[in-house]
Parts: C-alpha cells; sequence; structure tokens
C-alpha cells in the first residue's frame, strides 16, 4: 500500500510528502529496492503526463530531484543487491553537435528516453563528429540523436552525418535531429532520418525505429 | 533630387514608429538584431570583432552600406572581450576563450542564486548582487563576498561596516572593477562613436535599451532554468515575491530608451514559449509580471519590443492584453496569420523569416516566404520584416533578397 502512496506523491508532484513516505518506509525496514521501483513507476507516470502535455519542464525536473533525494536516502541501506535488470527497448546515442553548449533540450530528450526503457549514452555538448562516430562504433547503438541550437548546429550535424557514413555505420543506426531552429527541411539538408519536435516525438520516433507504437 | 542623410534619418525614424504604433507606413520596415552575419559578411571573425571595436565598427558600416537597413545595431552585441577577459567571466563562454575563433559567445547554465537564498535576494537585491552574483561571476571580483551591507551604515553603523573596506580582498576586487571600468568605458566609446557615425549617414540605432523578462531575469543569471523550474513547483511563493523585484528591475533597466528617436525597449524572451510550461504556470509565474514590465515601460515612454525566441503561438491569447499601439511582437515560430488576426490594432509584429532558410535556402524561396509575410501579416501595416532569430551562418545573397525584396514588394500603396 504505501508503495503506491508513495507512486502517486511522486507522480503528482507532492515533493514533502514523497519523501516522507519514503523516510517512514525504510524506518519501517521496507526494502530499499521497493523505493527506488516506485520512483521508476512514478518516472513512468509522469513520462505519459509529460507526453499527453499535461505536465512541462518543471514537473520533469522536480521527477527528477525527487528521485535523487530518495535515491540518496536509499543509498546507504542498499546492501549492495542489484535492482532487477530490465532489458532496454533500444541504445541511444545522443550529444549536442561541436561548436554549441546548450543542453536543456537534449537532456529532456535523454530523460524521456530512459523513462521509456532506452539506454541512453549521453555524450553531453560541443560533441565532436569523431565522438558520435567512437561512442556508436562502442555502444552499437539502433539510434542516434543530435541536438543543436545555433545556426552552426546545421552543418554541423550535416558534417557529423558524412563523418558517420565515411565510417560505414549510416546503415547501422537511425538519426535524429532537434533544437529551436531545426525543423523537417533541415533534417533533409543534414540527412538526418526525421526531426523531432520535442521530447515526445523523440520517443515516438525511437518506438518506430526499434519495431513498435 | 537625392534625399539628404538628415531627411533620410527622419524617414527611417517615421517608418518604424508607423509601423510600430499601429500606422500605416510608407513600406515595410526592415532591421534586425544581427551577430555573427554583420562580421562574416565583412569578412572578420567573431573573436577579431570582440577584441578590435574599430574593426567591429568597421564592419558594421559596411553591413549599413551595403544592406541600408532602416535601423541598426550596431557592434553592441559584439561583446568586449578585453574587460571580459580581465574579469574572468565565468558564466561565457566566447571566441578564444572555450570556442573557436568565429563561434558566437554561448552562455553557461548554473545556479548562480541557490535555492535557498531567495530570502536574501529578497531582502536586499543589490546586497546579494554584490556578495553572492557577482564573486560568482567574476574571477577579479570574488573580493566582493566581504563587501559591507550599505542598509546598516546609518546612524553609527558605518564604525563597524567601514573597516570592511581595509580587507586586502575587498580592496583588489574594487581595484579590479575600477580597471574593468576604465575598459568598458573604451567599449561604450565606441558604441557611441558608431551611433553618431551611423546618424550623419542616415541610419537611426535600432534599440534604446535592452532588457528581460522578469521571470527571465530571475530564471537566466540567478537560478537558471533547471533551478527555476522546480521553483514553481517546490517554493512558489519565494519565487513569486522574487518576481515582483525582477519586475523592477525589467522596467528600471529598459527604461533608458525614453527619449530616444526610436525609444525601442527590446525584451529577449526565452523560457516562457510553448514546451516550458503550462498554461496555468504561464499565467500564474510569467505572464502577469512581462505584463506589468511592458505597462511601466510604455508608460515611461518607452515602444517595447518583445522578442519571443521559441513558438509562442499558445500564449497570443495573453499577448493581446497590453497598452494599444506601443507594444511591437517579434516571432520566431508562430502562426503568423493567427498572429496578424489576434494582434491586429493592438500590437505590431516583426520577424518570422527562418534563419534555417537565410543558411540553406535560395533567393528565391527567401522572396517567397517575404512575399507571404507581406502579404499575411504586412497588410494594412503593423509589420517589421525581420529573421526568426539574431542572425548568425547565412548566405549573403539570401539576406540581401530579403532586404532587395522588401523594399520593393513592400511598399504601401
Amino acid at each position: 500500500m504505501t508503495k503506491e502512496k508513495l507512486v502517486d506523491a511522486i507522480a503528482n508532484m507532492k515533493d514533502q510528502e514523497a519523501l516522507q513516505i519514503a523516510r517512514q518506509m525504510l524506518e519501517a525496514g521496507t526494502d530499499p529496492r521497493v523505493l527506488l521501483e516506485a520512483g521508476q513507476e512514478a518516472m513512468v507516470i509522469v513520462g505519459e503526463r509529460y507526453e499527453r502535455k499535461e505536465y512541462y519542464l518543471p514537473e520533469l525536473v522536480v521527477a527528477g530531484e525527487m528521485l535523487k533525494e530518495i535515491a540518496e536516502m536509499v543509498k546507504p541501506k542498499l546492501r549492495g543487491e542489484a535492482l532487477a535488470e530490465t532489458t532496454p527497448r533500444g541504445k541511444v546515442v545522443i550529444g549536442t553537435v561541436e561548436g554549441d553548449i546548450h543542453d536543456i533540450g537534449k537532456d529532456i530528450v535523454a530523460f524521456m528516453l530512459e523513462v521509456n526503457n532506452y539506454q541512453v549514452f549521453n555524450l553531453g555538448v560541443d560533441v565532436p563528429a569523431a565522438k558520435f562516430v567512437e561512442a556508436i562504433r562502442e555502444h552499437k547503438p539502433e539510434i542516434v540523436g543530435m541536438s543543436g541550437f545555433l545556426t552552426l548546429a546545421f552543418d554541423q550535424m550535416r558534417l557529423t552525418v558524412e563523418a558517420i557514413k565515411e565510417a560505414g555505420l549510416r546503415d547501422k543506426v537511425k538519426i535524429m535531429i532537434g533544437g529551436a531552429p531545426m525543423d523537417e527541411d533541415a533534417a533533409k539538408y543534414i540527412g538526418a532520418d526525421a526531426y523531432g519536435p520535442d521530447a515526445a516525438a523523440a520517443v515516438k520516433l525511437a518506438n518506430q525505429w526499434t519495431g513498435g507504437n | 533630387m537625392a534625399k539628404s542623410p538628415e531627411e533620410l534619418y527622419q524617414e527611417r525614424v517615421k517608418r518604424i514608429l508607423d509601423a510600430c504604433t499601429g500606422k500605416v507606413p510608407d513600406r515595410v520596415p526592415i532591421m534586425g538584431p544581427y551577430e555573427l552575419f554583420v562580421y562574416n559578411y565583412a569578412g572578420v571573425t567573431i573573436k577579431e570583432a570582440m577584441n578590435d571595436y574599430a574593426l567591429a565598427r568597421r564592419a558594421c558600416h559596411k553591413f549599413v552600406d551595403d544592406f541600408q537597413p532602416d535601423a541598426d545595431f550596431g557592434p553592441v552585441l559584439a561583446y568586449p572581450a578585453r574587460p571580459m577577459e580581465f574579469l574572468g567571466v565565468k558564466w561565457f563562454k566566447w571566441a578564444g576563450h572555450g570556442l573557436g575563433d568565429n563561434i558566437m559567445y554561448q552562455f553557461i547554465e548554473g545556479e548562480y542564486m541557490k535555492a535557498e537564498e531567495y530570502d536574501e535576494f529578497i531582502y536586499d537585491p543589490s546586497h546579494f548582487m554584490a556578495t553572492k552574483w557577482l564573486p560568482r561571476s567574476f574571477k577579479a571580483l570574488e573580493g566582493f563576498a566581504g563587501f559591507p551591507p550599505m542598509r546598516l551604515m546609518m546612524w553609527f553603523g558605518w564604525t563597524g561596516l567601514l573597516p570592511m573596506f581595509a580587507n586586502p580582498e575587498v580592496q583588489q576586487a574594487l581595484q579590479n572593477a575600477i580597471e574593468a571600468g576604465k575598459q568598458l568605458s573604451e567599449w561604450f566609446a565606441s558604441l557611441g562613436q558608431y551611433t553618431q557615425e551611423i546618424k550623419q549617414k542616415g541610419f537611426p540605432l535600432a534599440y534604446g535599451a535592452l532588457s528581460w523578462p522578469p521571470f527571465d531575469i530571475i530564471g537566466d543569471t540567478l537560478r537558471g532554468t533547471r533551478g527555476i523550474m522546480a521553483d514553481m513547483i517546490r517554493r512558489p511563493d519565494k519565487l513569486l515575491k522574487a518576481l515582483e523585484i525582477a519586475t523592477q528591475l525589467c522596467i528600471e533597466y529598459g527604461s533608458a530608451a525614453a527619449g530616444a528617436d526610436l525609444p525601442l525597449t527590446w525584451i529577449w524572451m526565452h523560457k516562457g514559449s510553448e514546451g516550458f510550461m503550462s498554461d496555468e504556470q504561464y499565467k500564474t509565474f510569467y505572464w502577469p509580471f512581462l505584463k506589468r514590465a511592458i505597462e511601466g515601460l510604455v508608460e515611461k515612454g518607452c515602444i517595447v519590443v518583445i522578442y519571443c525566441e521559441g513558438n509562442d503561438t499558445p500564449r497570443l491569447k495573453y499577448f493581446v492584453d497590453v497598452p494599444k499601439g506601443k507594444v511591437v511582437y517579434h516571432f520566431a515560430t508562430m502562426d503568423m496569420a493567427k498572429a496578424k488576426e489576434m494582434l491586429k490594432g493592438i500590437a505590431a509584429i516583426s520577424g518570422n523569416v527562418p534563419n534555417r532558410l537565410l543558411l540553406t535556402g535560395t533567393p528565391d524561396d527567401v522572396k517567397a516566404y517575404c512575399k507571404w509575410l507581406i502579404d499575411t501579416v504586412g497588410k494594412d501595416g503593423g509589420y517589421i520584416m525581420d529573421t526568426s532569430a539574431l542572425l548568425d551562418e547565412a548566405k549573403p545573397e539570401n539576406v540581401k533578397a530579403m532586404f532587395e525584396f522588401t523594399r520593393e514588394y513592400g511598399v504601401y500603396r
């Protein structure tokens, strides 16, 4: 019962209540893994509400903060037991292209993909084409996400796609792009497979590409 | 007979003011805040422009001579590298300082005010800025952490507080501030010189002042995006109090435009766009404060340009609620036909030529887009041609097409 209460408190943005329930659960001797599971379940709900445009950035950020705070509370109680591993739906390499250090949009996409059971390799910002290539070789993702906010990103993304092609990896990955100045035509210019206007669109694209709905 | 620069100047000022205030000008004006493009066009890197003020002026002159905008920003957006290096600005990367020589400067997001510091900021914003924000922002001003609270100087308070100026770290910070001030004065002298020079050529300055929406004042420079987003849910009361203060700051910042030939206050709007927050959050935390700031600026004699950098179509229903004929909304992504329909008779519109088109399209693509804008939004005045966002990389022939087409096709008969 309490686990459900915790899921509910996190999903409904009752931050104080969520932390209080978590504390009580730990004090009552609840298996710390149950708290982490509750956090994951709540994230799925938050993600769904975000996709339905009931939630926006504030809720995503606060859910993330609550999860982190609960994880910190739980950490000392974990005695090395591993969480039940789930097989990820797919792997994604994501980054903001070289010359551009904007990360908010890219991080939201990474977050939403994780919530939707993708294993995300977030390369950060100002990522050179060679680093994308290297990460694709290393992690063998099905999907590559490139983010950019500045106009320079158009040519930098194009260059990155070129580099992926030259490395002989283009047919191994689907490439999606996003960022304020991007659009469908930009995707064509860049040689990406698709453009997504927001994180929900990114999840939809990823699901299509990994053979789902 | 050719018109004198003085006549051309007055003509341009009138054209823009007519468009801003809901009258039908002689033609659609064209102007905009451009960044990298101006320098690249003149064969100058942004690093050079930020380091050599005379070179930056020359580049801007070339742009004005060749493109003949109705008003110009000049070198104000090529921030001065020397004082920035001297101060050791911590929240910025620029060409030669963390970025390549021809990459536009970028802001480093962070919590430059911590969540638990709201009360301190609300109680005395100046003291917070002096002792917390300045040291966190500038390496050379870290000593300001020991700056005395001026509010306590009263009566015999000074006896205990003035000794704080004897602290060597405070003194060093003060010395550095003096040196930075001198360096910055050179930059402002260059900007002033440029303004006089283009005026003599017949071109007005496009801005009187620059400012930020109350929400973005707190969100951009103090709490960071993640911080302020969380605050809307976790500490709404404190955020609302801070926004009251930020509203006053926005007006104070922006009202410097009053009295200028073009009294335009440009407000750069980032975080209110669609996708950032819900309608409910927008009408609680964003719009009421921005609206009051707009009203305050208008009362002081300014025309307010709200420079929307995202998709603001869902916010149009709020945008209509401003003093008539005193506001210009610049749109990046927008349902322009809907915007025209809703804002007609209330506020002017500018922008929306996609920067992507100017980089990857052809002159014909650009002309077709401008034609659509003039036909749709320019009908009966109230429109200023401009790009979607600050212009960086673009093909000069495309930018030329935008200017020439607007001058030909944008004439009102």
